[in-house]
């Protein structure tokens, strides 16, 4: 399994925290969850992208500190987070698991936080935590009444009553909806703009691509690509894709499109035509011109590797 | 009061659960009132009704609802996170959160044998009951506490402890008495207020000595494995 490197697109400041994990693998029996990463996150927003079981959350876990790695080391500016409280005056965690204390309102929840963390002034901070997430109208009403987004808006704005310098969060946008989600997106690109180090997990691409330059792809535990998420992505569009093709006459329509360049390969069966093509966007321009011209209708076109597992391995195996 | 000890009071006294604290504290109030308006001996009644039932599943009980409830039940829901990405000291977490469940439970067993006590005998052996099981409240919340860190079955292994160490090996095997808070209780009430209603085989330098060492050893060993607290592996 080769690792695809690509330089991160800058978003460095000069200050910031620096999140280190070197060779960092964990394992539960003969079980490898984390299988020898190595990454270092600067300010900035990253995503890490990775299908369903890839090992994200048990990364997250460990450079929060609420995981010894098996091997490795995870490190925030060079002191470890695992048996360290002292990491969290600089780190805020943001779990996927729907965990709040319910019987408390949102206010009590973040003025709570504001309190364990030390902080000089926790009712101001706990304000600005809430207006941050734009929770103010709610702030007095039980937790329990939330909807999942809210809920959710109240852990982050937990999370960020200290002002961290690195945010974890894993899937944070699970639950949301659309206007929650951009409202989110933006929260977490001013953060990021403002020197914050930021990372978030997503098994879906589209998410990651709305919100960072950098990815992280983890794929069955190892990091399979990491850098600027442009790259990654033309990587995935330019792989291989194979559509089932039906149409009025599937047989005239294969010596159509071998001509075509972005065609490398026509298979005709009884369910009609497999074809696999090296240019997606080309192949999809291509199609609606070459059938019509021939007196050709097509029935039925449907891509038959979209799903993230596939785009997944094909990373890998570039 | 700390922002940890507020939030288990809360958790605490805001669950449901918190209504299973009292009848059996009601049970055992009804039964010395039951038996004194009968005129039946207290050197009858008493032993039974005050160690039999208070001393013996009263307070144990109580203490396994409340010791394993201020920790366990945010760790099977997953709001002890909140609580652990704080910069405390690890002490600053379980010494809150044991004298929570220490302090509902004296208050929730105390007062019912003092009553109790006061029914079979007198207002000191009431008082000697209710400073002794103060006292056990402590032991047992930091035994169960520290329980709810290492397995993920501490309402079952505390039950265990109570029922099979302390309720049926005790009778039958001596020995484990030395190790059975039930039995420190006992003989600790016994010294504050000697009465021929509590008897056991322990002596009160042992039963001073484990107490604390049980108190003692016990949140030691919880700080130390919350210091190390993993969640839950659960890989997506």
């Amino acid at each position: 399994m080769s690792v695809t490197s690509v330089e991160p697109r800058s978003t460095s400041a000069p200050t910031g925290s620096r999140l280190e994990l070197a060779g960092v693998s964990r394992w539960y029996g003969n079980v490898v969850a984390v299988n020898d990463v190595s990454m270092s996150l600067g300010p900035g927003v990253t995503g890490l992208l990775g299908p369903n079981g890839a090992g994200k959350t048990t990364l997250l876990h460990m450079m929060a500190g609420f995981l010894a790695p098996s091997r490795g080391a995870v490190t925030l500016d060079g002191a470890p987070t695992w048996r360290n409280p002292e990491a969290y005056r600089r780190l805020g965690l943001v779990s996927e698991r729907e965990a709040v204390h319910t019987f408390l309102t949102a206010y009590e929840f973040v003025l709570a936080s504001a309190r364990m963390h030390q902080l000089p002034d926790p009712a101001e901070a706990a304000h600005r935590a809430i207006a941050l997430v734009e929770l103010e109208g709610a702030q007095s009403r039980r937790i329990g009444t939330y909807s999942k987004g809210m809920r959710q808006r109240a852990r982050v704005a937990a999370a960020l009553v200290h002002d961290p310098q690195v945010l974890l969060l894993d899937e944070p946008f699970n639950g949301m909806d659309p206007r929650q989600r951009l409202h989110m997106m933006d929260l977490l690109h001013r953060l990021g703009g403002a020197g914050r180090t930021i990372l978030f997990s997503s098994h879906i691409l589209e998410e990651v691509e709305q919100l960072s330059g950098t990815v992280q792809v983890m794929v069955a535990g190892r990091l399979a690509a990491s850098g600027d998420f442009r790259t990654i992505r033309r990587l995935m569009t330019n792989r291989p894709h194979v559509f089932a093709v039906r149409s009025t006459d599937d047989r005239a329509l294969a010596v159509a499109l071998m001509a075509e360049p972005s065609v490398t390969g026509v298979e005709l069966g009884q369910a009609g035509l497999t074809v696999r093509v090296s240019d997606y966007g080309a192949f999809t321009r291509v199609l609606p011109k070459v059938a019509p011209a021939r007196g050709i209708r097509v029935r039925q076109l449907v891509p038959e590797d979209e799903s993230l597992e596939s785009v997944f391995s094909y990373l890998v195996e570039a | 009061m700390s922002t940890v000890s507020w939030i288990t009071a809360r958790g605490l006294l805001g669950r449901r659960r918190f209504l299973l604290l009292f009848p059996l504290p009601v049970l055992l109030v009804l039964l010395a009132v039951l038996s004194r308006s009968l005129g039946v001996d207290p050197g009858e009644w008493g032993p039974p009704v005050l160690v039999g039932l208070g001393l013996a599943v009263v307070l144990p009980v109580i203490a396994l609802i409340v010791g394993t409830g201020v920790l366990g039940a945010e760790i099977d829901d997953g709001t002890v996170v909140h609580i652990l990405t704080k910069p405390l000291p690890r002490w600053q977490i379980v010494l809150p959160k044991l004298a929570v469940a220490a302090g509902v439970t004296a208050v929730t067993v105390a007062v019912p044998l003092y009553v109790a006590g006061v029914l079979a005998s007198s207002v000191r052996v009431g008082l000697a009951l209710a400073a002794a099981a103060s006292i056990g409240a402590l032991a047992y919340c930091a035994f169960f506490l520290a329980l709810s860190l290492v397995t993920r079955r501490p309402v079952l292994l505390g039950l265990v402890y109570v029922l099979i160490w302390e309720g049926l090996l005790g009778n039958f095997v001596s020995g484990t008495k030395v190790l059975s808070i039930q039995q420190y209780v006992i003989a600790l009430a016994d010294r504050f207020a000697p009465t021929e209603l509590l008897a056991t085989d322990v002596s009160v330098p042992v039963a001073a000595v484990m107490s604390t060492l049980i108190a003692v050893g016990f949140t030691a060993l919880a700080v130390d494995r919350l210091r190390s607290f993993s969640v839950a592996g659960e890989t997506s």
